[in-house]
Order: C-alpha cells, then sequence, then structure tokens
C-alpha cells in the first residue's frame, strides 16, 4: 500500500444475494487527488463508495482509508468513519434539528467539542458553503440545493481528511446544481481528497484529476478527466457518455435512469 | 320501479333514512319518562353536594392515575420496541412475547393479579399508585410498543446512514436521530393510547382505594349508593369528556400537521 493512498480499494466484491454488484475492484485515491467515478445506473459506482466507508459491507476484498483497514473486522469503524466525510443524493439533513443543530450534534456527541466550539466550527462551515444566514433555519425551510450545501457543511464541520459524494447534484432542480457544483469546485481547489459519484460530465471534465468509468461492476477504464471523457478508448465507454452528453441524439431507446 | 331515474332512486333513498331517524327520535321522546330520568340524572341537589371532592379528588386521581400509567407504559414500550427491532434474537421473543400477552389479555386481569396476586406471591404492600402505574403501564406498554415501533419504521433509511457516516454509534444515532423523529411520527396514535389509558384507569377500584384515591368512576359509583341518584355518575361522564375531547381535537389537529408535512 502506498503511503500517500488515501483511499486504497483491493479486490473488491459486492454481492446482494445472487446479484454480484461490484465484481472485483481496484482503486486508489491520494492525498489530495480528485477522482470522479461515472457509469450508467447499476454499475456499482454508489456500492463502490458505500463500501468506503463501510455502510456497505463488502463481500470480498479490502477497503484501506488513511492506512486503516476499513474492512478489518476489528477496527472501530465510528473512528474511521468520523474522518470520511460523506454527503447523499437525497442530502439527508436531519429534519427535526436547526441547520446549526444538524452542524454541531456529532462534533459534540462525536468529537466531544464544547457547545461554543461546535457552534463556531458550524457557523464557519456554513460560511464556507455560502449559508451563514440560514443557521436557524429548518431543513425544510431550504431549497434543495441549499439542504446540500448544509449536508456538505454537516460534513465539513468533522474536520474529514476525505469526502465521499454520492450524486449529489441527481435530486436536483437544474439551475440549483450549479451553487453545489460551486462549492464541491472550491473544496477541491482547498486540497481536500475526493471520491465523487457524478453525472455531471463537465464537472468531472473540469475538476476532476482522475475519472473511473464503470459498468457492470467492472472498472472498464480511468485515466485523466480530459482523456477519459474527451477520448474514451472503450466502446462502452463512448455509447455512455455519447447517451449522457446528448440524450435527445440517442441512438437506441435509452433506459430510464433510476439509480439511487 | 324501474323507471326511477339515478336521482330520483337516490332522492328517495335519502328519504327513507330521513324519515327512520324521525320515527326513531319520536318513540325515544314519547316512550321515555321524562319526569324519572330527570330525578334520576339531573338532581341539582345532589350535583352540588358533589362539589368540590369530585374535582379535587376524582378527577385529580383520574388524571394522576393516567399519567403514571403513561409515562411509565411509555419508557417501557419504548424499551420493548427497540428490544423488537434488536438484532439479538432471544430480545425480540422476549419482546413478542410480552406483547402478545399483554394485548391479548383484558386490562381488568391484570389489575386483579397485580393488586392481589404480586402481595400474596412476595409478601410485600406495595404502595397503590405504585400498582396503578404498574398495572396500567403494563397493559399500555403492549400497544405503544408496535406504535414506537412502527415509528421508528418509518424513519428514512438515510437518517441511519447519515448519522453513522457522521461517526455516530449506533445508539447515538437511535437516541440522537432517530427515536425524536419516530416519536414525532406516532405522536398521534400515541395521544389515542392517553384516551383509552384515561378511560382504563377506572379499573383501580379492583385494587380497593381508600376515599382519598378515588377516581371518578370509584367516585360516582360510591355517590349514586350515597344519594341513590344516577347525577353523580352524569358528571363523572362529563369530566371524562372534559379530558378525552379536548385529546381528541389535538390527535386530529397533529393528524393533520402531519398530513400537510407529507
Amino acid at each position: 500500500m502506498s503511503t500517500s493512498a488515501q483511499i486504497d480499494v483491493r479486490g473488491l466484491r459486492k454481492a446482494f444475494g445472487d446479484l454480484e454488484v461490484l465484481r472485483g475492484i481496484d482503486i486508489t485515491v491520494e492525498r489530495g487527488e480528485v477522482v470522479c467515478v461515472i457509469g450508467p445506473s447499476g454499475s456499482g459506482k454508489s456500492t463502490l463508495l458505500r463500501c468506503v466507508n463501510l455502510l456497505e459491507e463488502p463481500t470480498s476484498g479490502t477497503v484501506s482509508v488513511a492506512g486503516t483497514e476499513v474492512t478489518d473486522p476489528d477496527v472501530d469503524i465510528d473512528r474511521v468513519r468520523q474522518r470520511i466525510g460523506m454527503v447523499f443524493q437525497s442530502f439527508n439533513l436531519f429534519p427535526h434539528l436547526t441547520v446549526l443543530e444538524n452542524l454541531t450534534l456529532a462534533q459534540r456527541r462525536v468529537l466531544r467539542r464544547d457547545k461554543a466550539e461546535a457552534a463556531r466550527v458550524g457557523r464557519a462551515n456554513l460560511e464556507r458553503v455560502g449559508l451563514a444566514d440560514k443557521s436557524g433555519s429548518y431543513p425544510a425551510q431550504l431549497s434543495g440545493g441549499q439542504q446540500q450545501r448544509v449536508a456538505i457543511a454537516r460534513a465539513l464541520s468533522m474536520d474529514p481528511e476525505l469526502m465521499l459524494f454520492d450524486e449529489p447534484t441527481s435530486a436536483l432542480d437544474p439551475e440549483l446544481v450549479g451553487d453545489v457544483l460551486a462549492v464541491m469546485r472550491s473544496l477541491a481547489q482547498e486540497g481536500m481528497t475526493m471520491l465523487v459519484v457524478t453525472h455531471e460530465m463537465s464537472f468531472a471534465r473540469e475538476v476532476a484529476d482522475r475519472v473511473v468509468f464503470m459498468d457492470g461492476g467492472v472498472i472498464v477504464e480511468e485515466g485523466p478527466a480530459e482523456r477519459v471523457v474527451g477520448a474514451p478508448r472503450h466502446e462502452r465507454t463512448r455509447t455512455f457518455l455519447a447517451r449522457v452528453l446528448d440524450p435527445a441524439a440517442a441512438p437506441e431507446p435509452v433506459e430510464v435512469r433510476k439509480e439511487g | 320501479m324501474a323507471a326511477l331515474t339515478r336521482r330520483q332512486r337516490a332522492r328517495a333513498f335519502r328519504g327513507a333514512q330521513y324519515g327512520l331517524l324521525a320515527v326513531a327520535l319520536l318513540a325515544v321522546v314519547l316512550l321515555a319518562d321524562w319526569e324519572r330520568l330527570r330525578q334520576a340524572f339531573f338532581d341539582v341537589e345532589v350535583a352540588k353536594a358533589q362539589f368540590p371532592d369530585i374535582l379535587a379528588i376524582a378527577l385529580l386521581n383520574t388524571g394522576v392515575y393516567t399519567l403514571l400509567g403513561f409515562g411509565f407504559g411509555l419508557v417501557l414500550g419504548l424499551v420493548l420496541a427497540l428490544m423488537r427491532l434488536s438484532s439479538v434474537p432471544p430480545y425480540r421473543w422476549i419482546a413478542v412475547t410480552y406483547i402478545e400477552f399483554f394485548r391479548g389479555v383484558p386490562a381488568l386481569l391484570v389489575f386483579i393479579a397485580l393488586g392481589f396476586g404480586v402481595p400474596l406471591a412476595f409478601e410485600v404492600a406495595i404502595d397503590k399508585y405504585v400498582t396503578v402505574m404498574l398495572a396500567l403501564g403494563l397493559v399500555g406498554a403492549a400497544y405503544m410498543a408496535e406504535t414506537i415501533r412502527a415509528g421508528i419504521r418509518a424513519v428514512p433509511k438515510g437518517q441511519m446512514e447519515a448519522a453513522r457516516s457522521l461517526g455516530m454509534s449506533h445508539g447515538r444515532a437511535m437516541a440522537s436521530v432517530i427515536i425524536p423523529q419516530a416519536f414525532r411520527i406516532v405522536l398521534p396514535p400515541l395521544t389515542n393510547e392517553l384516551i383509552l389509558l384515561t378511560k382504563d384507569s377506572s379499573l383501580v377500584y379492583l385494587l380497593g382505594l381508600s376515599l382519598s384515591q378515588y377516581e371518578l368512576s370509584n367516585f360516582g359509583r360510591d355517590a349514586l349508593n350515597e344519594h341513590k341518584s344516577l347525577t353523580p355518575i352524569l358528571i363523572a361522564g362529563l369530566l371524562y369528556l372534559m379530558i378525552t375531547l379536548p385529546l381528541g381535537h389535538l390527535v386530529r389537529r397533529l393528524e393533520s400537521r402531519t398530513a400537510k408535512a407529507r
């Protein structure tokens, strides 16, 4: 295992019953690197992401995060997860708490920060995502884009060493996508290690150091964003990109996207 | 007959229903002996004699018994709900057995068993208020456990995932994230349970109470024997409604609020 690898996945397999969703994945993400995972629905990209912080238990293979083997049965998974920020497609803010309370809950209960310190960190991160004025609001009072930025701020409040994004803009109205991507872009510029499952090809192309294309539970190809998105080598990658970049011109009927 | 249009048929059917209602009302008005009813249920002197004790003792005790039983039942119900959802099979078995037993047995029998069986078996004299709390709570907990369990399961899966991904333990996530939301969801059915317990608190008469421990039903029955008048029963009934009607109203408001939130 290389010393600077923040995420190191080896031989990862995951099956739900008879359905094998991941069929042997190897991937590394270096410190400060931004890696985007793209691919059709059902390709296993979300499952891969969820295996990194063990929201899904791998069937076999190893996952290491910042030198700690997550898949080791003796590892204190709660401690490892503190260092891994995660952002979900459906935001998953706590609806019974205010925005600021969403940001301070885990700081206080998990990191044992005192109330004032947790609030200070929380406000600083709200500022970072451009929502300093929303600290007293409840999630239901915010737009989807604002909710997702709060969710990012919540993850950042734990001072994570890396961030996982699971289709962070897929549940958003198109006009709200930009604000969320802008926050992610600035995070990337600050040097955050990021593993992002996304359908935003322009974001992948512009921000990602590396793009990984998955299909059928395997990595079909990976490489610099410019090459994978701009000049894909594999036929499957090309077909997929053609459909995503210009859905109306799809040569054959496109499957309805329903991935969660 | 066959010539009736749909509208005509609907009108005839509705007319028949009103007619039936009118006949029934008329029969009650004509057949009932109003003077005797008035004497039995609306004796002003007897009514005056019930105050203030019916409020200061009976209504108060009904409230105290209900709240004691509800409080204990809520805590036990939450524990049972969590046991029912536990990954440890014996906990689930215990919870299921408990719930099935206490839902299936009349509260009356639980009261008798607790009031007489426990002191007999263990040679301990339990305080009456504690016995009431245990009896009402044991029965209420079985129902509340199922309600709370449904509430916990109704919280979206993503909530637990978000909490766990922030490094919270399963227990911490339950306590800070899942259970507070579950209780918001089940507030209407829990309030219904409170109404049921208010009425079930009348069963404490089985425990053999002293005068100062009387609640509404017992108080009313006692006064009935004393005055040979049903007036105290009527007052007791109205006082029950004073508790339960606002609660029922609250349930409907909570339900419509939940419906709006969805």
